[in-house]
């Protein structure tokens, strides 16, 4: 009896040791979180929240069912494959729900929402809604019929049931070039998709810019770690001179540089090189994307390669030499194996900021060299279409996660160092 | 003590910038030359005549119906008036994110008396637009290029014909305007050509229009781009709006000369956001009516190119304020630049913009 007590350590006042030392260890938990607390909420507050809100307006479609929520309830026994426009009862609950929709100025919002999935529907809602207010105790069928002969066209009532719930895909559908149809989900006609195409474009001309980024950087890295001090430091100031420059006057330098009457061309001209009816096209295509962007991500490349290289010792490529090995085999099979992490790192970072880049590619990239993420800016801040920027964002997000994790599984990701 | 002197310089710091705000007036345009002109013209007289008043610019009028739209859903408006383009007027209507104005209350009366809305006219295009400026999309084009052997382009087809006029041209990255520009060319009649490019097949023939010169092009997204090529050479001819042309000729003495023909008249204004204090709204209706008025508008043009939307203004457009050059004959309303012109149709492109935007941009990454 006593013996079985005795094996239960306990501390001088008694309690058992294990509680005791959980008690002082959730303390000590306790205090560190409360000292990244602070952190923590600002990144939730204004980083986590504010993407997954966007992120939700992807699939979020609430506005048919809160402008119009007589009409959508109504919807619901009218079978859209009839072939016949919905009867009287849909339209007397359709004149209730825009009357008090134009009071509250929510009718037009609503066209311009349906009117990305059924071209007409913004200029519907607007002429309709000046005149429902005017319009006499039902019948209403007619009425509407007479303020526009859409209201009798099917594609009308199906788009608008279809858009009813209150959650949708036809984002994501719209974000892969295809679109619900009464017959089910079917790809967009050939004149109308993009959307794959400039997926595809994004992922070929981010990884041509890592690897440029990384054939240039990977000497400059190089030279950085091995020179004295004093060589390097000036030469770490001209890796960092651009960096300081402004985005817009660097790409902008780079269209002086490139374009037909510029800087490059002209000399290739004046030294005979090329024709001057023949001057080379380097920009408003892919090379000119490709060409500027790597510019402006070399910095990302060469800081973290930098700073591995830093700290890989000098005596292991002198031991490698020492024991026969030429120049070239101390450095691939030793010195290059242990920069590989550097080379993770930048190759990382440079292919995600790449991947989301928009500014310079709308100013150089002309019509073969735009990303992705100029349809997301498009649709964010010129066609309201929030919920296609959101879809096509969400994938975006998804693509480098996915990524990220084939990089992982190859590579591994502890293999990356910043230094 | 100490702390009890800085708590209380800090509430009185407080105290008095609150008090300043009340008086801040945040008003968003376009940045360069065209704010310049609005601050001269309009701001700089106003704040003269009201010390209290300090105007704050803001140059988000590209992004400004995002930009509104995601302060209505925040519930925080900080503008006090924004300048867009009637377009986007006619959309922050529609979305309620901006105000309706009545004109004839909201807004001055002519010298002579005439309604706001009869001077205004046809302008007044959205129950929310207050119009400021008439202002075109039309071309700019070299007047030293050897290969067109003395010819230059009078018309607007010219820049589609590649064997008279050979040589880059720029247009926007957008559908807006050239698939009009192309249809007119292709032999579509000036009034049909909304009713041609709502059909498929309209749409088709635009693009096959556009096809013809579309290795020929370089696409601009931002209006100083034109220019820049022009001045380059790296274009022979380019659209842009006619504000920029002016400066490039004029100021810049560039050799560059005005294709007028087909030149696409559009409408910059103001709208005042919904959402606002009855305090702000007082003072910025105050400001608006100032703003608005004939002189006003008139005044605008000594600084740049485009056109006052007043009637009653026309007759008081003088001379630019540096240069000392008569502005009536640059105005894009000017009898001898206006013989043909063409008017964008805002409801249609209102329903058709999404459609024909995506076949734009499926046919630009071909």
């Amino acid at each position: 009896m006593s013996e079985a007590s005795d094996t239960v350590l306990t501390t001088q006042d008694g309690r058992p040791l294990k509680a005791s030392l959980r008690k002082a260890l959730r303390r000590e938990k306790m205090r560190a979180f409360l000292l990244i607390a602070p952190l923590l909420v600002f990144v939730i507050v204004t980083f986590v929240a504010p993407i997954v809100d966007m992120l939700l307006r992807s699939v979020e479609n609430g506005i048919v069912e809160e402008t119009l929520p007589e009409t959508v309830q109504a919807l619901a026994s009218w079978d859209p494959s009839s072939g016949q426009i919905p009867d009287e009862a849909i339209f007397a609950a359709l004149a209730a729900d825009l009357k008090v929709a134009v009071a509250e100025k929510t009718h037009t919002r609503l066209g311009s929402r349906l009117n990305y999935e059924e071209t007409g529907m913004s200029s519907l809602f607007r002429k309709t809604g000046r005149r429902v207010q005017r319009m006499e105790e039902g019948p209403y069928k007619e009425q509407f019929l007479k303020v526009d002969e859409d209201w009798g066209d099917l594609a009308v009532w199906q788009t608008l049931k279809r858009f009813s719930p209150p959650y949708t895909a036809g984002y994501y559908l719209a974000a892969v070039d295809a679109q619900q149809t009464p017959d089910g989900i079917k790809m967009k006609p050939e004149d109308e998709r993009v959307y794959l195409l400039l997926f595809g474009r994004t992922l070929f001309l981010s990884i041509m810019i890592t690897v440029s980024c990384l054939l240039l950087g990977y000497p400059i890295a190089f030279l950085l770690a091995a020179l004295p001090l004093r060589t390097s430091n000036l030469l770490m100031i001209l890796v960092l001179l651009p960096f300081w420059t402004s985005l817009l006057v660097r790409t902008s330098a780079w269209k002086v540089l490139l374009q037909q009457q510029g800087v490059i061309n002209d000399f290739l001209v004046w030294v005979g090189v090329v024709g001057d009816a023949n001057r080379l096209v380097m920009i408003n295509n892919q090379t000119g994307t490709i060409i500027a962007m790597t510019h402006i991500l070399l910095p990302f490349m060469i800081l973290p390669l930098y700073s591995v290289m830093k700290t890989i010792s000098p005596s292991y490529v002198r031991a490698a030499k020492s024991l026969g090995a030429t120049d070239w085999t101390a450095f691939w099979r030793v010195y290059f194996p242990q920069s590989v992490p550097g080379i993770g790192a930048g190759a990382v970072l440079v292919f995600i900021l790449a991947i989301g880049y928009y500014i310079t590619p709308e100013l150089v990239g002309g019509t073969s060299g735009i990303f992705i993420s100029n349809r997301i800016a498009y649709h964010i801040s010129s066609s309201l279409n929030w919920g296609l920027g959101a879809a096509l964002g969400t994938m975006l997000l998804a693509a480098v996660l996915i990524l990220f994790i084939v990089y992982d599984k190859i590579v591994g990701i502890d293999n990356v160092k910043l230094g | 003590m100490k702390l009890k002197t800085a708590i209380l310089a800090g509430s009185a710091l407080a105290l008095f910038s609150t008090a300043a705000m009340a008086a801040d007036m945040t008003l968003v345009s376009w940045g360069g030359a065209y704010q310049a002109s609005q601050k001269a013209a309009y701001t700089d007289p106003y704040v003269k005549m009201n010390p209290d008043i300090n105007v704050i610019w803001d140059e988000s009028s590209a992004e400004a119906v995002a930009k509104l739209r995601a302060m209505n859903e925040a519930g925080n408006v900080t503008w006090d008036l924004v300048d867009v383009v009637a377009s986007d007027a006619i959309r922050l209507c529609d979305e309620g994110l901006a105000m309706p104005i009545d004109p004839d209350t909201d807004l001055a009366a002519a010298p002579d008396g005439t309604s706001a809305s009869e001077d205004f006219g046809d302008l007044l295009v959205s129950e929310c637009f207050i119009p400021q400026i008439v202002y075109s999309t039309t071309f700019g084009y070299r007047t030293d290029v050897d290969e067109w052997g003395g010819k230059t382009p009078d018309d607007i087809c010219d820049v589609f014909d590649l064997e008279a006029f050979p040589g880059k041209r720029s247009l926007e990255k957008r559908p807006i305007n050239n698939m009009e520009w192309a249809l007119l060319c292709d032999g579509v009649a000036k009034d049909e050509v909304y009713d041609v490019l709502e059909t498929e097949e309209g749409q088709a023939r635009a693009f096959a229009k556009l096809d013809t010169i579309k290795d020929q092009v370089v696409w601009w997204s931002a209006g100083a781009e034109t220019p820049q090529l022009l001045a380059d050479k790296e274009v022979v001819i380019g659209s842009t709006y006619n504000g920029r042309l002016f400066s490039l000729i004029e100021e810049q003495k560039q050799p560059v000369a005005m294709l007028w023909d087909a030149q696409v008249f559009d409408l910059d204004g103001w709208i005042i956001p919904t959402g606002l204090s009855d305090e702000r709204l007082a003072a910025v209706k105050e400001f608006v009516k100032f703003a608005t008025d004939t002189q006003r508008l008139a005044d605008q043009a000594k600084y740049i190119s485009y056109g006052p939307a007043r009637k009653s203004s026309a007759p008081l457009v003088g001379k630019h304020a540096d240069l000392g050059i008569d502005m009536a004959p640059h105005m894009p309303t000017d009898p001898a630049n206006a013989k043909n012109t063409f008017l964008y149709n805002y409801e249609w492109w209102a329903d058709y913009r999404d459609d024909i935007d995506a076949k734009f941009q499926a046919w630009l990454a071909k």
